[in-house]
């Protein structure tokens, strides 16, 4: 499979400057809050947006080069980018719109989208799963070195939102060419991607696997990115080589990790247990407040305790039968919190 | 009750407003007798009148059309020093009072003008010619057309531009694909806005290229040439410049209707922006 390289990118934007180096050799996500230039990545790849240098090529395709002047036009970059907003022309139907790319190969992509029932509406007519299957079918219709997209789940309701990311999983999984998301949603970019850079301000803090993510975010936001509990607090060593952490609001929390002066801890919530009368194990890590928030998602459920959210099934509420300002007991062991460097 | 008072007081001010609209338009036709207005086609005042004015117009709106476009999308597309400067020169005819901006033509385009010997030289002859009231016409109507024009291409989605880019197409496809027709609506409201004006046009043609007959002579010249010599042909040609502007003003609302289907914002040149 080709590989698609940014190397030594910069940009200058409003408020900051992007400049990155990555390589996309099957699905990469770039994940980041809004603002943090994840759009802007797309665009330069496509050739919508100039860096003011480095480099940007498909294996030996050069499409941007600073120092050798090369600035291959949008046009001429055989690049497929999916707009956040999808960026159909209202005027043209499907079909003209799949056939803007490419006449010959319009027939295979609609039946292979299921939007050949749909080939002579206009775009303002479809639903947004819809709308999102003939944007890619549009772009795939060019015949992509690259697929580009953005934030493309964003535009969907929750309800089909579900649906069409597993059909998108199933799609990016059996494309060849390499796949460049941006998201804001690490759920999103863990589901679709292989690999995640998580993106702020215009650099990348962190390149991994989402489970290599989850197991060792490098800093307090790819922490809390990912879903972790953040607790701030001052560190000092305790008796056999265990760490204290006295937290803003007093509580002391035991991690394995050596730490010293003002830290980050890293919990995540399904390393948090809940209990409605004091437990007796190896947990080291007890915190005892009434519940503040339950908050359903399916069949788990997110159970705010203090200052930390656990994440239990929805089997074992009903067996604790907890509810919102009861008293409980959330405990979590040392070895399941990471100091983590703090990041703003 | 004073809140009755006040709805009816607005009440009638709008209604005394709608009649003073409506009065005048209702008198040019109730001043004659249909027939009488229609025997008025057949004065030779009056034909000449009409195809000056028919055949300047047309043209006007041509040359608007051709350098109007580009110079709009330019405008809406890109940001450079110099650019509401730019904006602003493309108004000035907007208050510029006509018979100013008559006198100006003739110091631009007259035979002792700023051009007038280069032009000379060419053997070309502007003042009091019919290519003389086509100037005079384009240069009064244009901005009606150019405002609307920017305005149009400004409301394209930037995205679409770019989407279309990233397709595979030029920055030529581009804008007869995707720019040009996404802003048709507004471009057709900018020229139903400037021909109304330029067919209206007085003040900087009687300056600029006189008032005779089969040559200079349009229908608001004709109409107030003929006023006190025969009021029933001045009363046929505003009759026929009535029924015009209705059919433009029907025009300039079916094209807005038309912008307003698709937009967004933000200048982009052919989807490519930084």
């Amino acid at each position: 499979m080709a590989t698609l390289r940014l190397d030594d990118i910069t940009v200058p934007l409003r408020a900051y400057r992007l400049e990155l180096s990555l390589e996309a050799a099957s699905t990469l996500a770039l994940v980041g809050p809004s603002g943090a230039g994840k759009t802007t990545v797309l665009r330069t790849v496509a050739g919508l947006t100039r860096p003011r240098s480095g480099r940007i090529a498909v294996d030996d395709d050069v499409f941007f080069d600073g120092e050798r002047n090369i600035d291959v036009p949008p046009e001429r970059r055989r690049v497929g980018l999916v707009f956040q907003e999808y960026a159909l022309f209202p005027h043209l139907t499907v079909r003209e719109n799949v056939e803007y790319a490419g006449r010959h190969a319009a027939d295979e992509y609609l039946e292979r989208f299921r939007i050949s029932h749909l080939e002579a509406a206009r775009p303002g007519r479809l639903s947004g799963g819809e709308r999102q299957r003939v944007a890619l079918a549009r772009a795939l219709a060019r015949d992509p070195q690259v697929l580009l997209l953005d934030e493309p789940l964003s535009a969907l309701d929750a309800h089909t939102k579900t649906a069409v990311r597993a059909e998108l999983h199933d799609l990016l999984a059996g494309l060849d060419i390499p796949v460049l998301l941006v998201t804001h949603d690490f759920d999103d970019a863990a589901s679709l991607a292989d690999r995640v850079s998580v993106i702020v301000d215009g650099t990348l803090r962190q390149t991994g696997t989402p489970s290599e993510l989850v197991a060792a975010p490098a800093d307090s936001f790819v922490a809390s990115f990912t879903g972790a509990n953040l607790l701030h607090g001052l560190a000092e060593t305790g008796r056999n080589g265990s760490t204290r952490v006295r937290l803003d609001d007093g509580t002391v929390v035991a991690t394995a990790d050596p730490a010293h002066g003002q830290v980050a801890l890293a919990v995540y919530p399904w390393d948090i247990t809940l209990a409605a009368t004091p437990p007796h194990d190896s947990a080291l890590n007890v915190i005892h407040a009434p519940i503040r928030i339950i908050a359903e998602l399916g069949n788990r459920v997110r159970v705010t305790v203090g200052p930390v959210s656990a994440e239990i099934t929805a089997e074992s509420l009903t067996r604790l039968g907890l509810a919102p300002g009861q008293a409980v007991y959330a405990s979590f062991k040392a070895t399941g919190t990471r100091v983590v460097a703090e990041h703003r | 009750m004073r809140q009755a008072l006040f709805v009816l007081a607005f009440v009638v001010a709008a209604a005394v407003a709608l009649v003073f609209l409506l009065l005048p338009i209702v008198a040019i036709f109730a001043h004659t007798s249909p027939g009488r207005l229609l025997d008025q086609l057949s004065n030779p005042v009056v034909k000449d009148a009409f195809l000056v004015s028919l055949k300047t117009s047309l043209l006007a709106q041509v040359l608007i059309l051709v350098f109007g476009t580009p110079a709009a999308f330019l405008l809406a597309s890109r940001r450079f020093p110099g650019h509401s400067l730019a904006v602003t020169l493309v108004e000035l005819p907007l208050v510029l009072p006509p018979a100013v901006a008559g006198i100006g033509l003739l110091a631009a385009f007259g035979r002792f003008g700023l051009l007038g010997s280069s032009l000379r030289a060419l053997g070309i002859t502007l003042p009091f010619t019919q290519s003389a009231v086509t100037i005079a016409v384009a240069y009064v109507a244009s901005p009606f057309y150019i405002r609307q024009a920017i305005a149009a291409f400004e409301a394209t989605d930037p995205d679409l531009a770019a989407a279309s880019r990233t397709l595979g197409a030029g920055p030529v496809r581009t804008f007869f694909r995707v720019v040009l027709p996404l802003a048709r609506g507004g471009l057709i409201a900018g020229l139903a806005l400037s021909f109304a004006r330029g067919l209206g046009e007085f003040g900087a043609t009687i300056m600029f290229a006189g008032s005779l007959q089969k040559v200079t002579q349009t229908l608001p010249l004709a109409i107030y040439a003929e006023f006190d010599r025969n009021f029933d042909a001045t009363l046929a040609m505003s009759g026929a410049l009535v029924l015009f502007s209705a059919v433009l003003l029907a025009g300039l609302h079916i094209g807005l209707t038309w912008q307003r289907s698709d937009s967004t914002t933000s200048p982009s040149l052919f989807g490519l922006t930084g």
